[in-house]
């Protein structure tokens, strides 16, 4: 047998496999004609397939598939939840954005807390009270937050009054609107309508281009 | 059959474990005679191919019900089985004295368990025989020539089960086949 080729037991694997070619199948017939050792080697592994496939088929126990179910996991009452998550990937996302949105925005709220204004010239500060005094003329937006506003003179813009209160003389005039917030509901609406305000007056900036 | 299972696994998705039994029936047999012919005892085969069906209701969110379930379930299968079998080696001591048995130690054993004497090999029945040469394969081609013969399955899914390109598969069948051959022809009147 030393002297057959090797490719020869390839072939009679590729035979009992089913996949072997027209040529690789006359070449190995006529092979196993002349050589004695070769056909024994055919024939024990054509016996060694029939052997294995004389194993009987084996059915599992009585009583396995109850069993199966028996050791399943108890459903958790939060089982359900993950699934729907898993289900409604989309949904899961935006309600993330909006957890992390609303987060963000109330801890700005919390940490807001100290005492600021716009930046404005003749204005006049007296410890958190922030005063346009009498025949002065501000021009621009005033924002103040925890902080009093006191109106003597003129305001040529809008003012805001974030926690806060307003005090307007009878000399006072505000050409622009007026707004209090003192509520976390005002002050979401409020970063609600700058944001539209914003992108309106983006998308208004591109179309005069 | 393929549009039957995915319909109860849908079924299954949506938090109905019933439906999950119906998949069981349909698959015990096969999966439990694979899990027998790998591990050769029908006790560790319940408790494998048991474990295999829970797998597959955990992770059954992970299938893809493009694909051929039972190409799945037989992947959980084996690849326990596979573990299974990896872990018992180490279990025992060598050295330690078999219970009951006088001066007997784990080496007798396993000699015993690797080749059995010819007049032993004599008294098996068929099928005993079979289970026997077919344990003493080492676990690769074990694995491949089970699913091969045992379960009939295409050289094609089984690459798909052993997640193996397809010349692999072929190369541990034929090596499969020719280690039968020689285990077998140690007993001439056998073969």
């Amino acid at each position: 047998m030393n002297a057959c080729p090797e490719r020869i037991v390839h072939y009679m694997h590729e035979y009992l496999d089913g996949e072997i070619s027209r040529e690789h199948e006359l070449e190995l017939k006529s092979h196993l004609q002349s050589c004695v050792d070769c056909q024994a080697h055919m024939h024990e592994l054509s016996d060694v397939v029939a052997f294995v496939k004389g194993a009987a088929h084996v059915e599992a126990p009585t009583n396995f598939s109850n069993a199966v179910m028996a050791r399943l996991p108890k459903e958790k009452s939060h089982a359900g939840v993950s699934r729907w998550l898993r289900r409604h990937p989309i949904l899961t996302a935006a309600a993330l954005f909006f957890l992390f949105m609303s987060s963000a925005l109330f801890t700005n709220f919390n940490e807001q807390q100290q005492f600021s204004f716009t930046k404005q010239e003749n204005v006049v500060v007296e410890g958190e009270t922030v005063i346009i005094p009498e025949g002065q003329v501000v021009k621009g937006d005033l924002v103040v937050r925890n902080g009093d506003v006191r109106i003597d003179g003129e305001l040529d813009g809008n003012l805001t009054v974030i926690n806060g209160s307003k005090y307007m003389a009878s000399t006072a005039v505000i050409t622009g609107k007026t707004e209090e917030i003192n509520e976390v509901f005002d002050w979401l609406w409020f970063h609600i309508k700058d944001g539209a305000k914003e992108v309106v007056s983006f998308f208004g900036k591109e179309e005069t281009k | 059959m393929d549009a039957l299972v995915n319909k109860r696994i849908k079924q299954v998705l949506k938090g109905d474990k019933d439906a999950f039994a119906e998949i069981v029936d349909l698959y015990q047999h096969r999966l439990f005679q694979v899990c027998f012919r790998m591990l050769g005892n029908r006790h560790e085969a319940e408790d494998i191919a048991q474990e295999a069906f829970v797998r597959a209701f955990i992770n059954i969110h992970t299938f893809d019900q493009k694909r051929k379930f039972s190409t799945w379930l037989y992947r959980i299968a084996t690849n326990l089985c596979i573990d299974r079998i990896r872990k018992k080696k180490p279990d025992y001591y060598l050295d330690a004295e078999v219970k009951g048995t006088e001066g007997l130690d784990m080496y007798s054993q396993i000699a015993a368990e690797d080749e059995l004497p010819e007049e032993e090999l004599m008294k098996l029945e068929l099928q005993d025989r079979i289970q026997y040469e077919i344990s003493r394969l080492p676990d690769k081609y074990r694995s491949a020539i089970v699913l091969k013969y045992m379960e009939e399955l295409s050289l094609q899914e089984i690459s798909e089960i052993l997640e193996l390109p397809l010349g692999t598969v072929k190369t541990r069948i034929h090596r499969g086949r020719e280690a039968l051959r020689k285990q077998l022809s140690r007993q001439p009147n056998f073969l």
